[in-house]
Parts: C-alpha cells; sequence; structure tokens
C-alpha cells in the first residue's frame, strides 16, 4: 500500500528524520492561508498523488506570494497529474502541500529496499540525489553506496557512518545523518514498510540534513498490525476496478486489451494471459480468484470482469484439483443465470472429473464456448473476441 | 530416493484443528502419508483424523519422532510456527500459509541460520502448494491422483500452474520423482537453487522441470547454478510475459522492480545457461516428452 509524500514525512519525522515546516491543504484558499500561516518568503507547492515524477509532470510549482500559490493551485486541484508513473489516465489531485522552501546546497538518494537476493532489508545511497535510481544504476552505479542490515540486531551506527562518509558528508554532519538513516531503517521496521524512498535528502546551506521528498510502501500483508497505516489508504489513488476487487478478496490488476480473464491461481492466471498474447489476443486483466474457485467466487469475477468495458470475451480457466470440474461447472452456469453476460465465454476445465464438467456446460443451455487445453481455450477466446468484434452490433440488438 | 519425503517420513500438521488444515491432513493420509500428529497450541489431548494433537512440536517430536511438518497455521502466527518447528529439531517443514509479512519471513530465515548446517531445518514455501513424491507421500495441498511416479523433478513458484504441468505430463504418460512447490512470496525458504541442487544429487531423477515466473532473482541465479553444477537436462516455463512493470500479480512476489526480473528476460537467462524453454505453458509437458527422447 501506497501513502502520500506528506503522510510519509509526518511517519518519518516521528522517527527523528527532520523534514522542513509544511502543511497540507484541500483547496487553493486553504493552500494560501497555510503559506502565511506558516510565514517565510518563498514555499514550494506540491500535488499529492501517488506517483513520482511530479516535477517534470507540473505537479510541484515554487511560489513566492499567497497569491501566487493560489492561482498556481487553482491550475491543480480536481485535474489529473499524468506522470511517467502513473499511465495515460493520470492520478486525481485533491490535495496539496505546501512547504517552506529550503537553501538547497546538494542532494542526495536514499532508499531503503527488501533485498530478494540478500533476503534482507537493503540501504541504497547515492550522491546524485535528485534522480531516479534506475537511471542512477544506468549512468552513474559507482555512485551507488548499499549496506544490507542484519535482522537479528537492526541497523548498526557504523553502517551509518560508513554510508555518511562514503557520500562525502562533512565530519560536522555525519551524526544527523547517522540520526536519518536509523530514523527510517526504523520506520521502515517497525511499521512494516517494504520501501522508504528519500529521493532527494539535501544538505541546505545552513547545515542542516532534510528529507525534501518522501515515499513509503507498506506491506499488504502486515497491515492488521498497523490499523493506524492502514487508515492512511486512499482510494482515489487507486485503480477503481482493483479496489473494488480488493474489497472482495480477489486478485485483480487491470490491463488495456479486450479478452477478460477468470482463472485459479496466480501462476495459472499469467500463464493463461501468455497464452492469449501468444494466441494472437490482448488480455484484459490478470484475475485469481484463488485456488478454491467457489460458485460465488467465479460469480463474483463475472461481475468484476464485465465491469471491464473494454471486455469482448472472457476465458474461464480453471484446474479443479481437491474441488472437482463438476463442482466448479455448475458454479460457472450457476453465476452466468444469475449474471448473463453479452460477450462470447470461453470455458476450459482441467483436473478432476474433467469429462463430468463438460457435461453439465454442454447441457446448461447456455451459449458457451468450450475448449480442452490451453492453447485451445486461447485460440477460441481471440477467434470468438474477432468474430464478436464483426457481429457486435446484431448480437446485442438480439439480446 | 526422491528427495525430502518416503514412504515412511512421520508427518505432523501444524493448525491441524483448523477446517482445512484438516481436511488436507485427511487428503495426506488417504494417499498414504505417514501422518503421525498434529500441534495446536491449548488443544493437546484431543485427537484429529485419528491422530493425537500436542501443545508444542518439541512434545509432538518426542512422543512421534516426527520429522516433517505442514505448517497451516493464519499468517500472524506462521512465521512463529514455523522457527518453533526449527527449533524442536523437525528436519523438513513445508508452510502453505499465504500472506505472511515479509519481515517475519527475514527474521524466520536469519534464525534458522542460528542451527548448525547438519541440523538446520530445511523449509519450502510459504504460500505454496507443498512437497509430492508420487507414490510414496504428500505433504502439502495438491490433489495427489493428477501425478504419476516417474523421474522428472518439478519446482514451481506457482500452485496450479505446477499442476497444469504435471497433468500434462501425466497425458503422455511421463512420471514425477519429487514434485517441490517454492511459493510466490518474495521472502522464501528455499530458492530454485536450492531444490535444483537436491535433485541433481537424487538418482531417481532424470530431468528437472522448472515453473518460474516474473519477479526477483531467483530464476537467474537457477540459471548460473544449471550452467555450472547441473548435468541433468533442465526444461523451464516463465510466467508473466504479458505482466506490466511494477504491479503485483497475484502472488506477493510476483513483481517487476529490476533489471532481470520480467518474463522475456529470464527466458533469455536461462536459455543462454543452456535450459530448454517452452515459450507456451500448453506445451511444457510436450517440451519435456522432446528433451527426454
Amino acid at each position: 500500500m501506497d501513502i502520500h509524500e506528506y503522510q510519509a514525512k509526518e511517519i518519518l519525522s516521528n522517527f527523528g528524520v527532520a523534514v522542513p515546516q509544511g502543511a497540507l491543504a484541500y483547496s487553493p484558499e486553504q493552500a494560501a492561508y497555510r503559506a502565511r500561516e506558516m510565514g517565510g518568503s518563498r514555499w514550494v507547492v506540491k500535488a499529492q498523488v501517488h506517483a513520482g515524477g511530479r516535477g517534470k509532470a507540473g505537479g510541484v510549482k515554487v511560489c513566492d506570494s499567497d497569491a501566487e500559490i493560489q492561482s498556481a493551485t487553482e491550475g491543480m486541484f480536481g485535474q489529473k497529474l499524468i506522470t511517467h508513473q502513473t499511465g495515460p489516465e493520470g492520478k486525481g489531485i485533491y490535495r496539496v502541500y505546501v512547504e517552506a522552501a529550503v537553501p538547497i546546497e546538494r542532494e542526495i538518494y536514499l532508499g531503503f529496499v527488501l533485498d530478494r537476493a540478500s533476503q534482507r532489508v537493503m540501504i541504497v545511497a547515492s550522491g546524485e540525489g535528485g534522480m531516479e535510481i534506475e537511471d542512477i544504476s544506468a549512468e552513474r552505479p559507482d555512485s551507488i553506496v548499499r549496506a544490507t542490515v542484519e535482522p537479528a540486531v537492526g541497523l548498526q551506527e557504523f553502517q551509518c557512518r560508513e554510508i555518511a562518509f562514503a557520500l562525502g558528508i562533512a565530519s560536522g554532519m555525519v551524526q544527523q545523518m547517522v540520526r536519518t538513516l536509523q530514523g527510517c531503517y526504523r520506520a521502515f521496521r517497525d511499521l512494516d514498510a517494504t520501501m522508504v524512498e528519500v529521493n532527494p535528502l539535501v544538505i541546505t546551506g545552513d547545515g542542516r540534513i532534510l528529507a525534501l521528498d518522501a515515499k513509503m510502501t507498506f506491506d499488504d500483508n502486515a497491515l492488521f498490525r498497523h490499523p493506524q497505516i492502514s487508515e492512511l489508504r486512499d482510494k482515489s489513488q487507486e485503480d477503481p476496478r482493483e479496489s473494488r476487487a480488493a474489497d472482495r478478496g480477489l486478485s485483480y490488476v487491470g490491463l488495456d486489451g479486450n479478452i477478460g480473464c477468470i482463472v485459479n491461481g496466480a501462476g495459472l492466471a499469467m500463464a493463461t494471459m501468455d497464452t492469449i498474447k501468444l494466441a494472437g489476443g490482448e488480455p484484459a486483466n490478470f484475475l485469481d480468484i484463488g485456488g478454491g474457485a467457489t460458485p460465488e467466487r467465479v460469480a463474483k469475477a463475472f461481475r468484476l470482469v464485465m465491469s471491464d468495458k473494454n471486455v469482448q470475451a472472457i476465458l474461464v480457466n480453471i484446474f479443479a484439483g481437491i474441488n472437482r470440474c463438476d463442482w466448479v461447472a455448475e458454479g460457472v452456469v450457476q453465476a452466468l443465470r444469475e449474471n448473463p453476460v453479452d460477450v462470447p465465454v470461453v470455458v476450459r476445465l482441467a483436473g478432476t472429473n474433467v469429462e463430468e464438467g463438460q457435461k453439465i456446460l454442454a447441457q446448461s443451455g447456455l451459449p458457451l464456448i468450450r475448449a480442452t487445453t490451453l492453447n485451445e481455450a486461447a485460440e477460441r477466446a481471440v477467434a470468438a473476441w474477432r468474430s464478436d468484434m464483426k457481429t457486435n452490433s446484431n448480437l446485442r440488438a438480439v439480446q | 530416493m526422491s528427495i525430502f519425503l518416503d514412504r515412511d517420513t512421520k508427518i505432523i500438521v501444524q493448525g491441524i484443528t483448523g477446517k482445512m488444515a484438516r481436511f488436507h491432513a485427511r487428503e495426506m493420509v488417504e494417499y498414504g502419508s505417514n501422518v503421525v500428529g498434529g500441534v495446536v497450541p491449548g488443544k493437546g489431548g484431543e485427537t484429529v483424523e485419528g491422530v493425537p494433537v500436542f501443545n508444542t512440536v518439541k512434545e509432538a517430536v518426542a512422543e512421534t519422532g516426527a520429522e516433517a511438518t505442514l505448517v497451516f497455521v493464519p499468517p500472524p502466527a506462521a512465521a512463529d510456527g514455523i522457527m518453533e518447528a526449527a527449533d524442536a529439531g523437525i528436519r523438513y517443514c513445508v508452510c502453505i500459509t499465504d500472506g505472511i509479512p515479509a519481515q517475519d519471513m527475514i527474521r524466520v530465515k536469519r534464525y534458522m541460520y542460528r542451527y548448525p548446517k547438519e541440523r538446520r531445518m530445511v523449509l519450502t514455501g510459504p504460500n505454496c502448494a507443498g512437497t509430492i513424491s508420487p507414490g510414496k507421500a504428500l505433504l502439502g495441498i495438491m490433489p495427489g491422483h493428477i501425478y504419476l511416479q516417474g523421474n522428472v523433478g518439478i519446482i514451481g513458484r506457482s500452485g496450479t500452474l505446477g499442476y497444469e504441468a504435471a497433468a500434462q505430463l501425466k497425458e503422455r504418460g511421463i512420471g514425477v520423482s519429487t514434485s517441490v512447490g517454492i511459493g510466490g512470496d518474495p521472502i522464501n525458504g528455499s530458492s530454485f537453487r536450492d531444490i535444483l541442487e537436491q535433485f541433481e544429487n537424487d538418482d531417481e531423477t532424470d530431468l528437472i522441470c522448472m515453473i518460474g515466473e516474473i519477479g526477483g532473482p531467483q530464476e537467474a541465479e537457477a540459471a548460473e547454478y544449471i550452467r555450472d553444477h547441473v548435468s541433468k537436462p533442465v526444461v523451464a516455463y516463465v510466467a508473466g510475459l504479458t505482466a506490466p512493470k511494477g504491479r503485483t500479480m497475484g502472488h506477493a512476489g510476483a513483481i517487476i522492480s529490476a533489471f532481470g526480473e520480467s518474463a522475456s528476460e529470464k527466458v533469455e537467462i536461462l536459455s543462454a545457461a543452456g535450459v530448454t524453454v517452452a515459450e507456451n505453458p500448453a506445451v511444457i509437458g510436450e517440451t519435456i516428452a522432446r528433451v527426454m527422447q
């Protein structure tokens, strides 16, 4: 789960990381008022969306008066910010963070990640702050400093000092850097984060180390023990189909294609999408309804997939192991009787009692297209989608 | 030999009083697995599916001589259950639980390393379907009848995709020595490399089938190991060709976040190491049959 920059800064600040003075606003008037309240003569207003690359996309503006803040944010609120991370649909701006501008002398990149190779928390730092880590790795790999944290004892001070010296931090400021690193690590560990990124971490002209931007991602599997983090979830930043799926306990990722997929198991779901692609189609979604494939879940899945207006055919691929195919087939038939769909549906069942399952599908009287192998299912779904495109208007008129 | 399991391996089920655990314990017994007990704190003394329940894993080991465990404990307590098994001297642990916090798994892995190698427990999973040595024993939740006994070793992240492969093999009359699920989580007990080493040393395994997916470095690490240390033919399939970057595809670990983690990059890395890659999940069985000849 992602949170906003201002929320990440508040959390990090509670763990001893210094951040610039700032305040949140929900309207242009409030943004201007926040600046007056804060005092000073220069501010930065930042659109709060769950995506990086805000600066280049026009989501960050430097202002020298409250009137300027008002007019700058009037162009932000209610708009969609499109960055290289949001996709073409962008993310809505409903909150703006107003921050006192600081005199920047140096920018540093600082990231904490779950490193899957060492299976530990890893710190990644570079003197090339402000750039994205992918670009730093590509252009200045030698500037990257790494350290892994021994989970039994946590991040040690000597490791922090090593990072500080490797980044060329002045001796008088090393303790500040140690405090910053320790604070980020403790926030990461105590709150079950999977990523903490401070980019840039800045050294100011007056000798302070401040987190100028901050991003935190949390482990969805650990939210049960952090209710105060769960409350920070902002549904306005999520794909509505995906949040609806998550609320129903289904794992769904929306894509750009036309063939909707309903599959049990994440690996088989990805494999089904791949087969559709190889057969010349494009999957509309990833959807794992879980190993069980109960009739209720199948019904929910049909409703969810059909809520995507681009879907012109559906491929159901269920490998029934412990749950027999006849039982799954009854679920599919029941789901389609209760929620008829106006696109062709291809069903492929495999596993236990497959013949009985096929018989139930055949005798249902529903216009289902049946398939036995994965390839056949994908080919039939692609063919059905193509012919449906041609006869779409007729079909819909008849129904 | 087959790996990890044989007919006599004494198995316990942690969390056996839960509805799903009880169901799968019965399935394992029916398959012929030697299930000798269960562990549920506070339910010691009860009997479930004909086997005694103990309060602690240590007690279960002392009373039954258990060597292997199936952890069916809910996510908040699963890491604790795995560590309890490691401390009690269990040799092999399969954890089925999906949804364990990643940092709990980091602690579990660190904890297991406190034991010297000769008594260190092997963990596969979490978030996997388990391990089966067809005709011998089942330690997991897979449908046993889709596996034929034979000489192909299967290692996979995904449950149902592994079933798909096993079913394709059975259709061609090809059997499996052992199938091991390593799970879909970012921090897992055993990697492809760990299980490849076991299959390389197993005289009942003549070919190894690896079913990977997007995310993480373990397929690339396996490719390097295969190139340098595996003499047996390896066939692989990597799921997620159409998966977009930066999105989690169901499994917590199925997310492309770095170079080398996409399906096409993994296919390239594995092919370069001499692995035969099935480009389509529907031809895994066919590809294995071809390589076997």
